[in-house]
């Protein structure tokens, strides 16, 4: 009990402060942050319910006013902004990505990254395009055109969740509580 | 850590929590349900009106936080500039500046000390499934643990940059903050557990 608690605690944490990392910038100019692989390592390193329960958290603290998201923002003005699919969809993708680490016995590398690309990407983008066709009133296909900017970044993303949970399973497997 | 609540005490501020939240969930509401562009603008006149009582600072603070909204003004002014259905991109662009500003405004007027009153008040019905005590420790938890990991970032940065001719580490800071926040993780559950558990 108190070690769940006190994972999805610090992992909450661990999102945020990946938000504050100096952004790396692709080169074509989009900016990318750490957050959403937080979001990703969330769930392949806590698992599924532990995981998208951290991002629960860290949802609430940012809807409460803390200036948790990337670039110092938060408050429930980003709850209202077209993006707010993509914050709905944090949890899920989260609860998916660890939920393939935690059913699938491939080794840590492979499956977490396949788990960053299904819930991290894919979950995460049907959430969040969804979001964006609704409250600009575009069609989803129309909207999708739009989020096609992030996704090599979050390909990357992906692979790096992969490797670092690799890393995780290696330097502290008894930690890897989504194989736990 | 900061919070995004105005530090300058405005009338907003001491008007009830649960009531502006209320009335925030209302006016978003109704924004979804307008279509002209007239009435779509007044909503947003309001809501530049109530900024405007609570002073020049608050009304600047609340227009800065609508700067990250320019690539959707951008986006939706061209698209609608090109299929020419301006009167709809107009009332898109005014909801949606109205409806994160009327959030902004809750937010920047509200402490989180209210905030929180709120949500324990909200959170009651499901205390058999979540105990207050064990959510908010939690969130005490989270925020003394933010500085405390990003001060680990800090040093494994610094670490990197003293053993390599590199100078941005990038990638390579990310598996020892993971360790770190789990490693945290593990001994925060041994001090829970000696003083007691966490309810």
């Amino acid at each position: 009990m108190e070690r769940s608690l006190s994972h999805i605690a610090l992992f909450t944490a661990l999102i945020a402060v990946l938000g504050l990392v100096p952004r790396i910038d692709l080169a074509a100019g989009v900016p990318i942050t750490a957050q959403s692989l937080g979001i990703m390592l969330c769930g392949t390193i806590l698992g599924a319910r532990r995981g998208a329960l951290a991002v629960l958290l860290f949802l609430l603290l940012v809807a409460l006013g803390l200036p948790l998201l990337a670039g110092g923002r938060g408050g429930l003005g980003v709850f209202a902004s077209p993006t707010v699919g993509f914050l709905l969809g944090f949890p899920v993708a989260a609860f998916v990505a660890g939920l393939i680490m935690e059913r699938t016995t491939l080794a840590p590398f492979w499956a977490a990254t396949a788990g960053a690309v299904i819930g991290g990407i894919g979950v995460l983008y049907l959430f969040g395009i969804t979001g964006m066709a609704i409250m600009l009133g575009k069609s989803f296909s129309e909207a999708s055109v739009l989020a096609l900017a992030f996704l090599p970044g979050d390909v990357l993303k992906a692979v790096l969740a992969g490797l670092v949970t690799q890393a995780v399973a290696r330097a502290r497997p008894a930690s890897l509580l989504a194989r736990g | 850590m900061l919070t995004l609540t105005s530090p300058v005490e405005t009338r907003l501020h001491r008007l009830p929590a649960g009531g502006k939240l209320a009335v925030l969930c209302l006016f978003s509401a109704g924004l979804f349900l307008l279509r002209s562009p007239v009435w779509l603008a007044l909503c947003l006149a309001v809501v530049a009106l109530l900024h405007l009582t609570g002073g020049r600072d608050l009304a600047w603070r609340g227009l800065g936080a609508l700067r990250i909204l320019w690539p959707f003004v951008v986006i939706v002014t061209l698209w609608h500039g090109w299929t020419g259905a301006l009167v709809e991109g107009t009332a898109i662009i005014l909801r949606m500046l109205a409806a994160v500003a009327a959030a902004n405004l809750v937010t920047m007027t509200t402490r989180l000390s209210d905030m929180i009153d709120v949500l324990s008040r909200v959170m009651r019905p499901i205390a058999p499934v979540l105990p207050p005590r064990r959510l908010a420790l939690a969130v005490a938890l989270v925020i003394r643990f933010v500085p405390v990991l990003s001060a680990r970032v800090g040093q494994i940065v610094d670490a990197h940059r003293a053993r390599s001719p590199r100078r941005r580490p990038g990638w390579r800071v990310l598996a020892p903050a993971a360790l770190a926040a789990l490693d945290d993780a593990d001994r925060v559950a041994e001090a829970l557990r000696a003083r007691g558990g966490a309810g």
